[in-house]
């Protein structure tokens, strides 16, 4: 037992390390795309060559950064199969389909138009250039699409159906899979933080180049686009946001109840801000629209509830009996199949009553099926409160430009600048929010992470966790490195 | 009709298809092994390295495309091996990762650890990309240590592993096959020999020219040696075959039947294997020739396919374990549904249209070969 805690501990680790480090490079991937993009345009429909110096600024800076990300995204792939071996049989027929179609639809694309992008100033047509810049952005917005669609598959599995013959679940619809409502709310509000993660970087180094007194046109004009960018995508983030709060509360209550730290739920359900300073009735608004709507807490989900229309709601302990049971019904199928079809068939119906609880079956104890709390709850509202700080920033740097008092604003230039930490902090916490808020499933009431783990000794995981570890932070710091030094040598008069 | 049979087979064709393509593409890896080799000066470096760059994406994206498609149509393949030859897979995704950086850092102010130690990233990538993806793919051929269990998803205990690896090596057991060694070095080799064929066609030098074809020379030696040795074991050896019950046994002869026995395969691996030679030769025979990464690299794409077309049709186990033969995989009892299949058979209709935008694009930046002059005027290079 301690073994595999071990061992589910280190490849946990290990898939979060990964993932964490890939969301500090895709983020300004994504926003810094569309941003260059927006620029190039206004390069080739004014024909005014400053554009085109700025976007290429822009693009020197998205070229350092995109290569670290694609080398954080391949290790990333093929650890659902290094490290999560299980899983990657028991639900592979769904979920390779998305990572399949992200290579050969959108890396291709993003692959190949990017070298146009870079190598093809003096090569190809203005038009052709424009184009495949814009297709760089839309390509790397598509693999988004994929990968979020296998994300929120994992927090709300729909389309399919577990075949005993064949141990695994089976797809049965791929309309469901890939447009399902999970999958466009998080495929918005993710899409969207990267490009308040673009807006923001942009912000961030035109504010320091005001504060330097250098640059000043090509920082005010790329303030302006940054801003626009920055205000509807930090709309677009709040709006998906509250979406996405109904979403949870409906599909991953318990992510909900342990983001709020909320221990017995009920009607007009308070809404802590922080620990003591609560608002009445919001939490109920926020999760269904309706302040007199129901939201169950932790021990409500443990230990079953009733829904104020008089509907029994089961509990996790009762649902780990019924799991229990499917794992049985599972067996008596396999022992029966192809000797006994009546015994089979028979068993057959029975899994599948118990199926939606089959994950359950695993669990070992009732509290495993809570995630860490004090995790959640903090990383939700360290994402809540810095995301309304940005929309405050952007707000105000765009109402000083307006009056053409920003270059002066030293304070607010200076949070500008610090609004580059902030945003990344943001995306991070939010993310964490999603994924250790999902614990203790790797899918959502189907299976577990002690079930969907690789066979491994856990030195070697230990091993590899370090060896990564090792790697990603010595290319940070070279990345980090390039960055500052070819932003401090930017002269854009000089071009 | 499509029957889920041909879907099967239709998949494992792309997956040939695209197992042949990364393999030609690894002419990015093998150019990279000559950097410090042919590059003499610092701007001859320069023009190396700057020629693999703008192509490395290609293989990068070929590479984790491979590994989706794996994962989608043979997701039984995906959770054994990765899973269970973990170390394989874990240091051929380190070298990878570090080459992905290395471009776009080794020439840049603050890159904090030098030039040539980006470029050293590059050369280790070079070697042991090619060399474990081959030793990695010779165990289609030569089995490994694995055993699946489906019930165990149902059982009660606490890690209820389908596929487990029945050693504590993890892959690195398969360097203890000295035929998984062969076909390692066999691609490493085939690596540099597109890569001197690729930058004799892509940069335009009357220095580097003489000394990328005497590389070719070089190389072609060790390849041959290696590819025939590997060639005649598959040919002359054991397969692992399958009967129409699924029930795995080792049949003498069953590479060379599965060969023979199919015309478009011969026809596929012979044209592939006078690809090869034909790009190989004319460079060598004539000093102005200088697309043989043309015929060189389509007879890759060719003879690869050919290679993996036999590891796994006609009734063969294209993933054997010799822990447990009749755990061994085929391409009925690892694939995806019906529907998963057919499904992803739609999308692949796509892959002509990539294809076509890739050529375009290839094209468009490589119509004028890259010379010293355009190193010195160029605003973006690595």
């Amino acid at each position: 037992m301690e073994l595999l805690s071990i061992l589910v501990d280190w490849s946990r680790a290990q898939f979060a390390l990964t993932a964490c480090y890939h969301w500090l490079f895709v983020p300004l991937t994504l926003g810094l795309a569309l941003i260059m993009a927006i620029m190039e345009t206004l390069y080739y429909v004014k024909k005014d060559e400053f554009w085109k110096r700025t976007a290429q600024f822009w693009m020197k800076l998205f070229g350092i950064n995109f290569a670290i990300g694609v080398a954080t995204g391949l290790i990333l792939e093929f650890e659902f199969g290094t490290n999560w071996s299980n899983y990657s049989w028991f639900v592979g027929d769904i979920f390779g389909a998305p990572l399949a179609i992200e290579g050969i639809v959108a890396f291709f694309m993003e692959a190949t138009f990017i070298a146009v992008m870079f190598f093809g100033w003096n090569k190809v047509s203005k038009c052709f250039h424009l184009a495949s810049t814009w297709l760089t952005g839309i390509g790397a917005t598509l693999s988004a699409w994929w990968i979020l669609v296998a994300n929120a598959w994992m927090q709300h599995p729909v389309g399919m159906e577990f075949n005993p013959l064949t141990v695994r679940n089976e797809m049965v619809s791929f309309v469901e899979v890939a447009l399902s409502p999970t999958a466009v709310v998080k495929f918005f509000h993710t899409v969207s933080s990267g490009w308040m993660t673009g807006a923001f970087f942009v912000l961030g180094v035109s504010c320091w180049f005001l504060l330097k007194k250098r640059n000043k046109e090509m920082a005010l004009r790329s303030i302006r686009v940054a801003t626009w960018v920055g205000i509807i995508s930090s709309v677009v983030v709040m709006t998906t946001g509250d979406q996405s709060g109904v979403d949870i509360a409906k599909n991953q209550p318990m992510k909900l109840a342990a983001a709020e730290g909320l221990q017995n739920g009920g009607q007009r359900a308070h809404f802590s801000i922080v620990p003591g300073v609560e608002v009445p009735g919001v939490l109920s608004v926020l999760a269904t629209h309706d302040i007199d709507g129901y939201v169950p807490g932790i021990n409500d989900l443990i230990n079953g509830y009733t829904l104020p229309d008089g509907t029994k709601q089961l509990g996790g302990k009762e649902k780990m009996v019924l799991g229990k049971q499917a794992l049985a019904d599972f067996q008596a199928y396999r022992a029966a199949v192809g000797k006994d079809s009546v015994a089979a068939a028979a068993a057959e119906q029975r899994l599948k009553a118990n199926m939606p609880y089959f994950g359950y079956g695993h669990i070992q104890n009732a509290e495993d099926l809570v995630p860490p709390v004090g995790i959640v709850f903090w990383s939700f509202r360290l994402m809540v409160g810095l995301g309304g700080f940005l929309l405050l920033i952007v707000l105000l740097i765009a109402w000083y430009d307006r009056k053409g008092k920003l270059a002066d604003t030293r304070w607010l230039l200076k949070a500008g600048l610090w609004s580059i930490p902030c945003v990344y902090i943001a995306g991070q916490a939010g993310w964490t929010v999603a994924e250790v808020g999902r614990q203790p499933w790797i899918i959502q009431d189907m299976l577990p992470i002690n079930a969907g783990i690789s066979n491994l000794q856990s030195s070697s995981v230990i091993i590899t966790f370090f060896l990564f570890a090792a790697i990603f932070t010595v290319l940070l710091i070279a990345e980090v490195s390039i960055l500052t030094k070819a932003i401090k040598n930017h002269n854009s008069e000089a071009l | 009709m499509i029957t889920y049979q041909f879907l099967q087979q239709y998949w494992w064709f792309l997956i040939s298809l695209l197992g042949g393509l990364l393999v030609f593409l690894l002419f990015v890896q093998g150019a990279n092994t000559l950097i410090f080799r042919i590059g003499h000066t610092e701007e001859e470096r320069e023009l190396i390295v700057n020629s693999t760059g703008r192509k490395w994406e290609f293989t990068f994206t070929t590479l984790v495309t491979f590994g989706g498609a794996f994962f989608a149509s043979f997701p039984l393949f995906y959770s054994t091996s990765f899973g269970g030859a973990y170390w394989v897979w874990m240091l051929i995704l380190a070298s990878f990762v570090l080459q992905a950086v290395a471009y776009e850092y080794q020439n840049k102010p603050g890159n904090v650890y030098g030039r040539n130690v980006f470029r050293g990233f590059l050369g280790f990538n070079g070697f042991f990309g090619p060399f474990l993806l081959g030793a990695a793919v010779a165990t289609f051929f030569t089995g490994s240590e694995f055993i699946v269990e489906k019930n165990a998803i149902g059982s009660a205990n606490l890690m209820p592993v389908i596929s487990s690896w029945a050693n504590n090596w993890h892959g690195l057991e398969a360097l203890a096959n000295p035929w998984n060694w062969c076909l390692g070095f066999a691609v490493f080799f085939l690596a540099r020999l597109l890569g001197s064929l690729y930058l004799i066609n892509n940069i335009d030098d009357e220095v580097l020219l003489p000394r990328f074809r005497r590389q070719v020379l070089i190389d072609v030696v060790p390849f041959l040696i290696f590819f025939l040795a590997f060639v005649g074991k598959l040919l002359l050896g054991e397969g692992f075959a399958v009967d129409a019950n699924g029930v795995v046994s080792i049949e003498s002869g069953k590479y060379a039947a599965n060969l023979f026995g199919n015309i478009y395969i011969l026809l596929l691996f012979l044209l592939g294997v006078v690809g090869v030679l034909a790009g190989i030769i004319l460079t060598l025979l004539s000093p102005a020739f200088k697309r043989g990464i043309w015929a060189t690299g389509t007879g890759t794409v060719l003879a690869v396919m050919a290679l993996f077309l036999i590891a796994g049709l006609n009734g063969t186990s294209y993933y054997p374990s010799t822990a447990d033969l009749q755990s061994s995989l085929t391409i009925e009892n690892s694939c995806s549904s019906e529907f998963t299949l057919r499904t992803m058979s739609i999308v692949s209709l796509l892959i002509p249209f990539v294809l076509a935008y890739i050529i375009y694009c290839w094209r468009a930046i490589d119509l004028r070969s890259i010379t010293r002059k355009e190193m010195e005027e160029e605003d973006h290079k690595y």
